[in-house]
């Protein structure tokens, strides 16, 4: 597979680690009284779709940056990458707003 | 017989002509031949035998669908078995020999398996040998063994090396028939960087095999001349001797090129075979059309052969199978072959055409509406039995007979990403449909099959991808040859008494297609597991659409509605050793050294490997025979007065930044918000799920300024995880990471004159006094008259010891300044081995314990883990089921006889329970021999352990049938108050 | 004086650098230089930049390439992170340098023990390397900088010149394998 990096362009994904569904960036408020199940929900229970799904992919041998990949899990058509650290950010800034 | 079958013409070297042998006798050939076209050329014919029946066969074909013609080369460690003859380029000295026989090719003792065609049907593995049960194991399972398969490995290491490699380009052509010429000429032109990729020796394909002129030029040297013009160009790579092997995700393809296979002797140390990973924008596939045969009546004697793969012999390599042969077809190609054979000077035996309307062909015995239905000739073809349009059946002599049922587009690659070909009426073929993004496909393997039609669809079709990349194709004037149709009517088998072979490789013959329909296999899935029909080497290349056929007639379909076996990659065989490539014996992996590994050499360290770094495990004395001694020894000089250990491979992080604080606070489960400058403490990470992730300990350097150490196992993941909380969890905060693991080379320093040890390396304006840098300091100082370094008071072996690192360049300066300086104390470098004994002695936890299971409260660290802010693990570590009084808790243990042993890996059982795993108590994780207590001692997860100490269990190791009492303990063995370290 | 001098060794453990000539291409291990990364604060790109193009003679490359001055030279090699290469004689402690400039608005490590580094030149540099990397060696132009993989290993590879001149950066303590996989690579295709 060919993940194509928003910085350095396609990259082999042999330089590339999977950690698998995108929402883990989504960590939940250790303060809310209902926490623990909060974060049970958050660490395991994830979609696993036949079709589009939002990946977190690690760029180990490379920049080090972890990226938001979009694939289709049936055809491994890849359809979007982002830079996570761009993804948590807006993610948070809408938490705040 | 004549034996000698050579033709004028051709494109063999008649001036460089090659010694070889098969089977022991020599033969002549030209440079040129393949190992097929000289034996044929020399009058053989039989060069192999039959899965199943042991059957004689000779050549199907003239290229690598080859089913029949396989043999063994490259004698003794080299051996490799199932090499199709038709794609073996002869060389100089060639040693061939035939395999699935004995004791000879012409007389072979399992051949007496074709007297009993009833007890090798479909499915013959699950009827004949069921029964009586018990024999299946003993008698019947090694007996198929020994009589299945083809050629045998030697069973001894291969002595040649093969490399990988990773080619880039904006379109990959595959094939250099005349389509892929066409292709790879408008890429080229275009300025674009093309590879073309070509399985057999020379560029061309059928232009090769064919009498077709282009461009008032014979076909091959038209190929030749584009040839020429594609190789002086820089922006094209050719690759000949290269089969594209599968087609991958996102226009990744591999190629595996044969680099010295054609060679006499292959320079020492250079690859015999690339695999290629190709990465292509854009790819043409021209990969050309296959003949198949049509089934009948004894089909598979030597000398029966594609109609095609005749014309390959006699134009290619101006070899005839025989002086006189017939041509049986159903279709207009078929019939070349009787003019380019009259045109060398071969007699036309006969041609037999299914079709009663197809053209006629003066001076040649020709049958129309006729269907060959036998052959004769034990050992290969004399004879052929005909049955005329008016049912009459006359014979017919001959050596040869061409059989062309049509060609099969070479849509393999095309399905590699799960594309389904569709059927066309028209051509009675399979064209590719649902082809990998990136992927067109022109000329034959297309459908497209007139050399004419090839050009064009070739040209075509680069010309649209080229213009997809933002190229400017030329354009240019396409060259001129035939464009002649096909004409083909279905024609699939011929009924008779005798069998017709469909998957001459695996001898399934129709009769047993149609027993497996009988008995109730519907799908062609199933079709092709339970008759083994297009299986092995070469994949029914030449069988497929034939049992395809036969199987729709049988089940009363269409062929589409039949569908077809999915194609998966390789599309040809792949030698393991490829597959390897350089990552074999002592270049599996890379192995990482330690700044001492050049010193501790010298002093003659046993290494052990810890990952992928290699460690001294231990350092023998002279005269010390057993490991114990030297470990021993090392451990306890080290309690007594110093020892040294290179411990530079736990993983280093450097954590920077004005939210670095916050940033190792939420990473630990313990508390690192008041950690001072100047100092370090024990961190526990966990994962968000609450188990230990990894331990270690963080120094602070500035107020704004880390340095976090992991064990060695975890480096990689730790950072990994950092990287992940850092950008993915808390983009707001201001941290920056980075490994420097390598860039420092660190000692510790270990045992109660270590820091007299090193008042002699550290420059001495720095004060090492216990007041002033005491237990879990750390500083930057100089050593050794101003060479930077940083000390680190942390002590994994419980005494007063020290961390002391330096630029790694100079590690192995510093650890020989360190033994010099340490003669007065008599310091002993010590290995991993003295390393694990220590933390065991002093019930330190290591990867033995952090195995992924286990929880701050496991390890008695539960009040570590602070609920007054927010951590990874914190929340969740707080469930129920990990908190329950059961819980496992670390515990020490010790034999109740001293003098027993017992090993890690054991489990407890209360004294009077039976060893069951309902009984389970928990388990042992750590043991070693404690020289400073004089008996073995282990650390282990005992139920509600941290309350049982005292009580005695048992520790039982089922696998050694092992089980010692011990009593349960503190994992403390030694200095439980740490007075030790803290003197 | 001090009692001990301290004297450092080559990345593969010898006191004189290795200097090998296979077919076309020759492969040196270059110790002379110190290398350090920096990275900025968040909050300081602007400041940075300016400081950095002052103190380095050069702004600060993008991804996936370098740049040098007649003292340093530096490549991308994370976002918002660079590593600085300067000669050892010179800039013995890199770090220590570049902190001093840059102070607050960059975290600076010092990483030169923590590499080896190999200069490859020749005609047939290309294809040595595609027997090893999996970028794409052919079209990589001068001042490229990527980090990749060559047989397992991490490495950073920068182009000095196009087709003629690599440097692969690896991490110290897999020079000895590193080097071995450069040889033989040269071996394959010399």
């Amino acid at each position: 597979m060919i993940i194509e990096h928003p910085l350095l362009g396609p990259r082999d994904a042999q330089e590339f680690t999977c950690l698998g569904d995108a929402s883990l960036i989504n960590r939940p408020d250790w303060q809310e009284d209902d926490a623990v199940n909060r974060f049970y929900e958050y660490l395991y229970l994830r979609d696993n779709p036949a079709g589009e799904h939002r990946e977190l992919w690690y760029h180990e041998q490379g920049d080090r940056s972890w990226l938001v990949v979009t694939r289709n899990t049936v055809t491994h058509e890849i359809l979007r990458v982002e830079l996570a650290i761009d993804v948590a950010r807006t993610a948070r800034s809408k938490d705040r707003t | 017989m004549s034996t000698d079958n050579r033709l004028e013409g051709g494109l063999v070297d008649r001036s460089s002509s090659v010694r070889f042998s098969f089977d022991g006798a020599s033969y002549t050939g030209f440079k040129g031949d393949t190992l097929a076209s000289a034996l044929l050329a020399n009058g053989v014919r039989l060069m192999g035998r039959s899965f199943k029946y042991h059957r004689p066969r000779g050549p199907l074909t003239a290229g690598p669908e080859e089913p029949n013609a396989l043999v063994e080369l490259r004698g003794k460690n080299r051996r490799e078995p199932n090499t199709r003859a038709t794609t073996v380029e002869l060389f100089d000295g060639l040693e061939a020999d035939s395999q699935n026989r004995w004791p000879s090719l012409k007389f072979d003792a399992l051949a007496i398996n074709d007297l009993m065609p009833s007890l090798f049907a479909a499915g013959f593995y699950y009827k004949t040998f069921m029964w009586p049960k018990a024999f299946w194991e003993k008698l019947y399972e090694p007996l198929i063994r020994r009589a299945a398969g083809l050629g045998s490995l030697s069973g001894e290491p291969d002595p040649d090396v093969y490399d990988k490699g990773f080619l880039h380009c904006d379109m990959l052509v595959i094939g250099s028939g005349p389509a892929g010429l066409a292709a790879a000429l408008a890429g080229g032109r275009a300025g674009a960087r093309v590879i073309l990729a070509e399985e057999d020796f020379i560029v061309g394909g059928r232009l090769n095999a064919e009498s077709f002129s282009v461009d008032d030029k014979p076909g091959h040297e038209w190929a030749r001349s584009v040839f020429d013009e594609l190789s002086s160009m820089a922006n094209v790579r050719i690759l000949t001797r290269t089969a594209v092997i599968g087609a991958f995700d996102h226009g990744v393809y591999g190629a595996l090129e044969r680099l010295t296979d054609h060679l006499a002797t292959a320079e020492p140390g250079k690859p015999r075979q690339v695999l290629w990973r190709i990465y292509a924008k854009r790819t043409v596939l021209c990969a050309g059309a296959t003949e198949r045969p049509i089934a009948f009546p004894n089909n598979d004697r030597p000398g029966i052969m594609l109609s095609g793969a005749i014309r390959s012999y006699v134009n290619r390599f101006a070899t005839t199978p025989g002086k006189k042969v017939a041509i049986f077809t159903n279709n207009d190609d078929g019939l070349r072959t009787v003019t380019d054979l009259k045109a060398k000077g071969v007699e036309i035996a006969a041609v037999i055409d299914t079709r009663t309307d197809g053209p006629s062909i003066d001076n040649v015995t020709h049958f129309q509406g006729a269907r060959v239905v036998d052959t004769k000739g034990r050992y290969g073809l004399q004879e052929i039995t005909v049955e005329q349009a008016n049912g009459k059946t006359c014979r017919i002599d001959c050596l040869a007979l061409g059989v062309s049922g049509g060609w099969n587009p070479n849509v393999h690659l095309t399905c590699h990403q799960r594309g389904r070909p569709v059927w066309d009426e028209s051509l009675a073929a399979f064209l590719p449909h649902g082809v990998p993004e990136g992927m067109q496909v022109a000329g034959a393997a297309n459908g497209e099959l007139s050399t004419a039609a090839a050009f064009a669809t070739g040209a075509r079709t680069a010309g649209e991808a080229l213009e997809d990349l933002g190229f400017k194709a030329t354009g240019g004037k396409l060259p001129q040859s035939e464009d002649d149709p096909v004409n083909i009517s279905p024609f699939w088998y011929v009924e008779g008494k005798g069998r017709a072979w469909v998957d001459l490789q695996n001898d399934v013959t129709v009769k047993d297609i149609k027993l497996a329909h009988q008995e109730g296999y519907r799908s062609v899935e199933h079709l092709k597991r339970y008759t083994t029909l297009g299986m092995a080497t070469d994949q029914g290349k030449t069988a497929n659409i034939t049992g395809l056929a036969v199987m729709a007639e049988a089940t009363g379909k269409s062929i589409p509605e039949t569908g077809t076996t999915i194609f998966r990659p390789p599309y040809s065989p792949v030698a393991i050793g490829a597959f390897a490539g350089r990552h074999r014996d002592m270049s599996f992996r890379p192995v990482r050294k330690t700044p001492s590994h050049k010193w501790a050499e010298e002093q003659g360290a046993v290494f052990v490997e810890a990952g992928q770094w290699l460690r001294a495990q231990w350092y023998p004395q002279s005269g010390e025979t057993h490991w114990r001694e030297s470990v021993d020894r090392e451990v306890l000089a080290t309690r007594k007065s110093v020892g040294i250990c290179d411990v530079t491979t736990l993983g280093k992080i450097d954590i920077q930044g004005a939210d670095a604080t916050r940033f190792v606070n939420a990473v630990y489960c313990n508390a690192f918000a008041k950690l001072p400058v100047n100092k370090v403490r024990y961190g526990l990470m966990l994962r968000e799920d609450g188990m230990v992730m990894d331990d270690g300990t963080t120094a602070r350097l500035a107020e704004d300024h880390y340095v976090m150490t992991t064990t060695t196992a975890n480096a990689g993941p730790v950072f990994r995880h950092l990287e992940f909380c850092r950008q993915c969890l808390w983009p707001e905060l201001d941290v920056q990471l980075i490994s420097t693991t390598e860039a420092w080379a660190q000692f510790a320093v270990a045992g109660p004159n270590s820091r007299g040890l090193l008042r002699k390396i550290v420059d001495r304006d720095f004060d090492l006094s216990n007041d002033a840098f005491p237990f879990m300091g750390c500083a930057e100082v100089t050593v050794c008259g101003g060479l930077r370094a940083r000390l680190f008071r942390i002590s994994f072996s419980g005494e007063l010891a020290y961390e002391i690192a330096v630029p790694t360049r100079y590690g192995d300066a510093l650890v020989r300044a360190l033994m010099k300086a340490g003669e007065e104390f008599d310091v002993t470098p010590y290995g991993t081995e003295a390393l694990g004994v220590m933390r065991i002695e002093k019930g330190h936890v290591t990867g033995n314990e952090l195995n992924g299971t286990i929880t701050a409260l496991n390890l008695g660290m539960e009040r570590m883990v602070s609920s007054k802010k927010d951590s990874i693990g914190t929340v969740l570590s707080r469930r129920e089921g990990m908190n329950h009084g059961d819980a496992l808790k670390l515990v020490g243990l010790r034999p109740v006889d001293a003098s027993q042993a017992f090993a890690a890996g054991s489990h407890f059982m209360k004294r009077g329970d039976e060893a069951s795993a309902a009984n389970d108590q928990g388990y042992m994780t750590s043991v070693c021999f404690s020289p400073n207590l004089g008996h073995a001692i282990g650390l282990g997860f005992l139920k509600d352990g941290a309350n049982r100490i005292g009580e005695v269990v048992r520790a039982v190791n089922p696998l050694q049938k092992q089980e010692t009492e011990v009593e349960v303990v503190s994992p403390h063995f030694i200095d439980p108050e740490g007075e030790r370290l803290r003197g | 004086m001090a009692e001990y001098q301290l004297e450092p060794i080559n990345a593969l453990g010898l006191s004189e650098t290795v200097d090998a000539e296979i077919g076309l291409v020759r492969i040196v291990e270059n110790n002379a230089n110190s290398l350090a990364s920096i990275a900025i604060r968040l909050g300081n790109e602007k400041k940075f930049s300016s400081s950095a193009r002052k103190l380095l003679g050069f702004a600060l490359p993008g991804p996936g390439e370098s740049a040098s001055s007649k003292t340093y030279s530096a490549f991308w090699s994370a976002p918002n992170q660079w590593f600085v290469e300067a000669s050892e004689k010179s800039h013995a402690d890199i770090a220590h340098i570049l902190k001093e400039e840059l102070a607050e608005m960059a975290s600076v490590t010092e990483q030169t023990g923590g590499w080896c580094r190999f200069d490859i030149e020749g005609k047939t540099v290309t294809s040595m390397l595609e027997r090893l990397c999996m970028l794409d060696m052919a079209g990589m132009k001068a001042g490229a900088a990527n980090r990749s993989v060559i047989e397992h290993i991490g490495v950073f590879l920068l182009c000095r010149r196009e087709h003629e001149a690599i440097s692969v950066y690896g991490p110290r303590s897999m020079a000895d394998s590193l080097h071995h996989a450069l040889i033989a690579a040269a071996k394959s295709i010399a």
